[in-house]
């Protein structure tokens, strides 16, 4: 299945990329090379087989319900670009 | 006096502890060969020299107060992808330039624990996606090897090129480095350096900067086996902080280191012998199993179907979790925020676009289309399905072999600057061909340095290990060390 402009138009979209016309028909060519070598998968019979999500076997451990860390405003908001009295300034989200 | 940087972790360790020579001399040491050497190498995005004499400072009083730990006073390079509190941490990526964590990543908070003096943070792909250390936002690595051949620059490899470059031009005793594809194990064998990924969930990721969080792995990249024991037996631990990190006991690493081989059998994998593989590569593969013969190992040939499988699997798998991964970076919280836009699309987009790289942004895109509404099934649940075929190669080759013996690399150290490779991720991707299968399975991988291609480049050996088995790994490498006698350094041209 070969990956129009349109469609990589749209991934970039999906991915919050902006990219330049050009570079969408370029990156079209290079991500229909990557997905075509990757078609191979289609050779292997994987009928019956589940899905491995984690190399290791192991139930999700939890931890105990109990606040353990905090208080960390400064901390926290030290590396944002913008900052108010510890608010995240951010551009306007409603309109 | 000899020349202090030419020590391995161990002999250094040795020296301090009978104060046959100082915390303080070594950092020295180490600073003037980094201030030589880094303006060619590039191995260094950052130097914290004050903080480390501080720290060697700390260490030499330990000493003398007969306090010393397992590190004590060893200077060490870190791989920018680790979080060290109040030190800029990047990943080599534009989009973190200017991140200072408020905290320290558990494999290095291990190793200060432990003594350990930090010099700097070191170069590497940019969020570890690459193959040649030439998609960091501060440069590319120069390898300290050259060809016989041609004076050209070479790539240490990648993603962990710095860590490897700088072990390799003796700018630290011993660095960190992380492996989702073959990350420490590739760049140690392009610069004669060993590398070992451990079993995943051995070390914690706490505090790595995220690439593929199912594969992702911490080990480091030594001058000896050995010091890859004592190295491996710092960085890894049990942490609540990694849901993924095993509670499981840590054998003495370094009581393996020597051990007799005698009996294990060791699997040879028909499907790693591939076509268009230069001879030198097979030459020494076959050089690797007649070291383990002589040394009382049993060959045993043994079958990984789904190894050409690998690879467009793992091009499935990492990006889609790396597109998950990197959705963090909105430029809101941390990192670059554009100051070209003003709604939030807008921001999102260009903040994203000016502070990721070409490669990182191709990969998010492959992810994205990967796990997108149509494709889910056809591909990312498909390559989780070939995911499981090849761990279970794996499970089914073990029982008839202990270790698994292959070459680590298709070829040694290329051009940076390689034109072919840069036109076609396919062929940069290639050179994970022997490694990535490891990360998929969760399996401990190891690199050896093992001779020397007519070029004069290093070339190394991998050794596979059962899951945890990282003891039965380092003694299968360290008589592939000891037999190969691998004491060739790169001339010094910097």
């Amino acid at each position: 299945m070969a990956i129009d402009v349109a469609t990589v138009r749209k991934v970039a979209s999906l991915s919050r990329l902006r990219e330049s016309d050009e570079r969408l028909e370029s990156l079209a060519g290079e991500l229909n090379g990557i997905l075509g070598w990757i078609e191979q998968l289609n050779e292997v019979d994987v009928s019956g087989v589940q899905p491995m999500t984690s190399c290791i076997e192991m139930t999700q451990p939890l931890r105990d319900d109990v606040v353990s860390d905090g208080d960390k405003v400064a901390d926290v908001v030290k590396n944002a670009p913008k900052t108010v009295d510890g608010f995240f300034i951010v551009p306007k989200v409603v309109e | 006096m000899t020349d202090l940087t030419k020590l391995t972790l161990k002999g250094a360790l040795d020296g301090l502890k009978a104060k046959q020579i100082s915390s303080t001399e070594l950092t020295e040491a180490f600073i003037g060969a980094i201030e030589t050497a880094n303006p060619a190498l590039n191995a260094y995005v950052l130097t914290t020299f004050d903080k480390a004499r501080g720290m060697a400072a700390e260490s030499d009083k330990r000493i003398a107060s007969g306090d010393a730990r397992a590190l004590e006073g060893a200077p060490l390079g870190i791989k920018d992808l680790f979080c060290t509190k109040d030190v800029r941490t990047t990943a080599c990526s534009g989009i973190l330039d200017n991140f200072i964590p408020p905290y320290e990543s558990t494999v290095t908070q291990n190793l200060w624990d432990d003594g350990a003096v930090m010099l700097g943070k070191l170069n590497m792909d940019e969020f570890a996606m690459g193959s040649s250390n030439e998609t960091s936002h501060w440069g590319p690595v120069t390898n300290p090897w050259k060809s016989n051949a041609s004076n050209a620059a070479l790539t240490p490899g990648g993603s962990s090129g710095g860590s490897a470059s700088a072990v390799a031009a003796d700018l630290c005793l011993a660095a960190t480095a992380s492996d989702t594809g073959g990350s420490i194990r590739q760049p140690a064998a392009f610069t004669g350096t060993v590398g070992i990924k451990p079993t995943y969930g051995r070390a914690s990721r706490f505090g790595m900067v995220a690439f593929a969080s199912s594969l992702d792995q911490a080990g480091p990249i030594t001058k000896t086996v050995e010091d890859a024991a004592i190295m491996l037996q710092s960085m890894c631990s049990y942490d609540t902080k990694d849901s993924t990190s095993l509670k499981v006991d840590l054998p003495d690493f370094s009581s393996f280191v020597g051990k007799s081989v005698k009996g294990l059998r060791i699997g040879i994998p028909d499907e790693y012998r591939l076509d268009g593989i230069p001879a030198e590569i097979d030459a020494l593969w076959e050089q690797g199993i007649a070291w383990l013969k002589d040394a009382g190992a049993e060959i045993v040939r043994i079958s990984l179907p789904n190894t050409k499988y690998a690879l467009p699997c793992y091009y499935i798998v990492a990006p889609a979790e790396a597109s998950s991964n990197l959705a963090r970076y909105d430029g809101m919280r941390f990192g670059h925020r554009t100051e070209a836009a003003t709604g939030l699309t807008d921001t999102y987009e260009l903040s994203r676009s000016e502070g990721f790289g070409k490669e990182v942004k191709r990969r998010i895109m492959i992810g994205t289309y990967v796990l997108s509404a149509g494709f889910y099934d056809a591909y990312y649940v498909k390559a989780l399905k070939v995911r499981r075929r090849i761990a279970e190669d794996f499970t089914n080759a073990f029982n008839s072999c202990d270790v698994i013996l292959t070459p680590a690399t298709p070829s040694s150290a290329f051009e940076l600057g390689d034109t072919a490779k840069a036109a076609d991720p396919v062929a940069m991707y290639l050179n994970d061909v022997f490694t990535v299968t490891t990360n998929l399975a969760g399996l401990p991988g190891l690199s050896v340095p093992a001779g020397l291609d007519s070029k004069g480049l290093p070339l190394g050996l991998q050794v596979i290990g059962k899951a945890l088995d990282e003891g039965t790994t380092l003694a299968i490498a360290s008589v592939l060390e000891k037999a190969a006698g691998f004491t060739h350094k790169p001339s010094k041209w910097w």
